[in-house]
């Protein structure tokens, strides 16, 4: 165990700590429902996350459907249309994307791809999934309570979210907010189990500079909601004052159906700020992760060692830091001095830089690479195009000037939902059909991934390229039907009916993802232990699916990064990180492997 | 697992800031002084400042945002005690008793690495006493200003975000206190019952228990204390 081994770049130290103990199961309930195996809690948060997903997938449905077809609906009113848009847009940002990407892919990745046996913490780690799951049941429990859920708008911002013409204004809004702080306690157990695990139970060998863009992407994103979600937090708990104690922290004075309320000199302005200083870093703690993923999917499936690593690092962790200073870009119009526009407007177009280089690092890993087309390389690539369009549009919304005509237009549900919505969801597919092998032993079918992708991603083209017309026209976001506004021609509505049958069809591609999911664990082709040829880890395992503890009774060792694809003079084109020197013919002078 | 680690090898290894460098350009460790426990310690740590952060800020800024006048502190927290009339006194008492914990605390975490089982139950017991005090008095002060009116709602004293941001506030520094004072004793029961000594897995978790836990605690204890000087000097004295 502490022999001196020697990697790319010298000797590996000998281990440092002794091994950690296992909490062992003790059987069915404590192996499949209590476990605290990294690998199941990160199972059970993707399944939970995929669970409330298809909930708020149906409420885009019905959405689609009263802005495709207004009046032909009879049962959606616009009370209901408002409870529809911010469940939606609630359960996709925080349950689904925030919880798939840390709590499911961090959950499993994070331990195999260090070389850990587990999270530092299975105890505290199981507990975050247990209170993220009765988070999930608050939320829904807000369906069947009187009144329904809240219709505030994803953003909660008060005054309106807590006045009585507001739908869900007795129960739901207080459903809303407690699910939320569940949510944040959640997360933070599990967040301190992924930064701990990262920073301080890497294997032999295992450098901060060796780890994969995964790790680099899940790490960052973790810290920053670590730091972002207190911001929600308190936002959510003095709003949950406002509304059952009757404080005035962010109620003005204010007149309802004639009678003045008895709230006084709070200010709603400063809730815009305490959710976008959460808002904000949230986006980038949805986006670095996808970031990361579609890093090492890239490099995996083109054959092809990532360009410019240190680079790609380095971007990842300014971007993470420059996002916390960037949050006002959601307020230009709430009001503010032209000073701070400035301000949150330079912040917000410097991030296109360390993005921007991002960028072309994928494109130069491709480049010249020996590409193959299967389902995660397509969902990579589709990652790419919709990112790099969200991307775009985000430098027209982050100008002052350009900004106030199209906030709250179409345009920047288009913008949105292209960059923080399609791009991460790709991502999201791309990165199960590259690891349900590893999970499950079995290959996904490909003949149904791919027609999944081409729905999906020709799908969110055709749905959301035509928003940006329609938000250029003026259309506005959130309104239950446009009716008869002069300045809307005829074919926005003939345009929103194309939208919303499109998003059916993109909904029903889901089905078929989900029925592949089930069908391929029976029937899927047997993936064996590294079916893409991948040097990281978790491909390294001595089972498929891994065991409790993931090694045997040795821990790997590391001696090379994560990318050496096609490394000259090797035979086989991969060489697994834990592989010492590569058996090659000749060594040439000056080990290009760093 | 996260005990003492194999090696010690402080002689070969690099000082000051290229010790920094050495350490998070090297595999396993980015902290190698630090145990798991006391890095997810200061980490929470870091994320709980930003959620005291927030909260005074907003306590700030309501209290720009209001039109009505805001109380004065030192009246509204005045006692009189024997005919004297003696503005901030109990928040005094309260801020020098929690001082005072902090110190025990640091005497209990000295004790501990000395494995002195007796010296150190007795400051962690000292140190949760302090703890429940201070909640105590806390609790007396939240009465005295409910009898005399004040609200989260409205208070006669001037403007209603007073008496909410003065209730979320301490209620929630409270509520940190309190939690404090329940992990004080069940280690100071642990120590008692030679559970570190003997290394004895905790009934959760199933970890080896060890008197590191109690330097732990204290990183906790220390900074509850450290937010009390802020919302005293942000809410009492300005």
């Amino acid at each position: 165990m502490s022999e001196l081994a020697h990697g790319a770049d010298g000797p590996i130290p000998a281990a440092e700590v002794p091994e950690m103990e296992l909490p062992h199961p003790h059987g069915w309930w404590t192996t499949y429902v209590f476990s605290q195996d990294a690998k199941v809690i990160g199972i059970q948060y993707s399944l939970t996350a995929l669970a409330i997903g298809m909930v708020a997938l149906v409420l885009s449905w019905l959405m689609r459907l009263q802005l495709g077809f207004p009046g032909t609906f009879s049962f959606i009113d616009p009370q209901a249309y408002y409870q529809f848009i911010t469940m939606h847009g609630m359960i996709m940002v925080v349950y689904l994307l925030t919880a798939l990407f840390l709590g499911g892919f961090g959950n499993y990745l994070i331990p195999l791809m260090l070389g850990a046996r587990d999270m530092v913490f299975p105890f505290v780690n199981m507990l975050s999934y247990w209170i993220y799951l009765l988070a999930v049941l608050v939320l829904v429990a807000s369906f069947f309570v009187p009144g329904g859920p809240t219709g505030a708008g994803w953003t909660l911002y008060p005054p309106q979210a807590i006045l009585t013409g507001t739908p869900g204004r007795d129960w739901g809004i207080v459903l809303m907010l407690v699910s939320l702080c569940l949510f944040i306690a959640g997360f933070t157990m599990g967040g301190l189990n992924y930064v701990v695990t990262v920073l301080q139970a890497r294997t032999r060998g295992m450098t901060l500079m060796r780890m994969p863009l995964t790790i680099w992407g899940i790490l960052t994103a973790t810290v920053m909601a670590l730091l972002a979600f207190p911001a929600l937090f308190v936002g959510a708990v003095m709003l949950l004052l406002d509304r059952v104690l009757g404080t005035s922290f962010f109620m003005p004075t204010l007149v309802e159906m004639g009678q003045q309320l008895r709230y006084g000199g709070g200010s709603p302005i400063l809730f815009q700020h305490l959710f976008w200083f959460f808002g904000h870093p949230e986006v980038y703690i949805v986006a670095l992760p996808a970031f990361g993923i579609v890093s090492d999917l890239i490099s995996t499936h083109a054959r092809r060692n990532i360009f410019g690593y240190r680079m790609m690092v380095w971007a990842i962790v300014v971007i993470g830091a420059l996002s916390f200073v960037v949050w006002a870009h959601h307020m230009y119009v709430s009001g503010m001095h032209p000073w701070f526009g400035f301000f949150f407007a330079t912040t917000t177009l410097i991030i296109a830089i360390p993005t921007a280089i991002k960028v072309y690092n994928w494109l130069l890993t491709l480049w010249h690479g020996n590409i193959h087309l299967n389902v995660p390389m397509l969902f990579a690539l589709g990652f790419i195009v919709t990112f790099v369009n969200g991307g775009l549009t985000g430098l027209f919304l982050g100008n002052v000037v350009v900004d106030v005509p199209l906030s709250d237009t179409m345009f920047v549900v288009a913008h949105f939902h292209m960059v923080m919505g399609v791009a991460p969801v790709m991502v999201i597919f791309g990165g199960m059909y590259h690891w349900y092998p590893k999970v499950t032993g079995r290959m996904l079918d490909s003949a149904m991934g791919k027609v999944h992708f081409w729905v999906t991603f020709l799908g969110a083209y055709a749905i959301f390229f035509p928003m940006h017309y329609l938000g250029l026209l003026g259309v506005p976001r959130r309104y239950y039907e446009i009716g008869e506004t002069s300045f809307v021609p005829a074919s926005a509505h003939d345009l929103n009916a194309f939208i919303s049958v499109v998003a059916l069809v993109v909904g029903a591609a889901q089905m078929l993802f989900l029925f592949n999911l089930i069908w391929s664990l029976w029937h899927g082709k047997d993936a064996g232990p590294n079916p893409w040829r991948a040097t990281t880890l978790e491909w390294q395992t001595p089972e498929t699916p891994p065991g409790h503890g993931n090694w045997g009774r040795e821990l790997p060792v590391v001696y090379r990064w994560a990318y050496d694809y096609a490394v000259p003079g090797v035979e086989q084109d991969f060489v697994p990180q834990n592989q010492p020197l590569p058996p090659r013919a000749q060594v040439a002078k000056g080990d290009a492997t760093p | 697992m996260d005990t003492a680690p194999l090696h010690d090898d402080t002689a070969t290894r690099p000082q000051g800031w290229r010790s920094v460098v050495a350490d998070w350009s090297s595999d396993q460790r980015s902290f190698k002084e630090a145990s798991w426990g006391k890095v997810m310690m200061w980490i929470f740590l870091l994320s709980d400042t930003f959620i005291f952060g927030c909260f005074l800020l907003s306590y700030m800024t309501v209290r720009m945002s209001t039109t009505m006048p805001w109380p004065n502190p030192s009246e509204v927290f005045a006692l009189e005690i024997g005919g004297a009339h003696l503005p901030l006194i109990l928040i005094a008492v309260m801020t020098f008793v929690l001082i005072s914990s902090s110190g025990t605390m640091a005497m209990a975490v000295n004790y501990a690495y000395r494995r002195d089982r007796r010296k150190t139950t007795a400051l962690v017991l000292l140190t949760a006493l302090f703890g429940a005090l201070f909640v105590g008095m806390q609790a007396f002060e939240w009465s005295k200003l409910i009898q005399e009116g004040v609200r989260p709602w409205e208070n006669p004293f001037g403007a209603a975000q007073f008496g909410a941001a003065f209730f979320t506030i301490t209620g929630f520094h409270g509520t940190h206190v309190t939690i404090g004072v329940v992990i004080l004793l069940v280690i100071a029961r642990k120590i008692w019952r030679r559970e570190f000594d003997n290394q004895q897995p905790g009934f959760l978790t199933g970890r080896k228990g060890r008197y590191e836990m109690v330097e732990i605690a204290g990183l906790y204890w220390h900074f509850v204390d450290l937010v009390w000087v802020f919302i005293f000097a942000l809410f009492y004295l300005w």
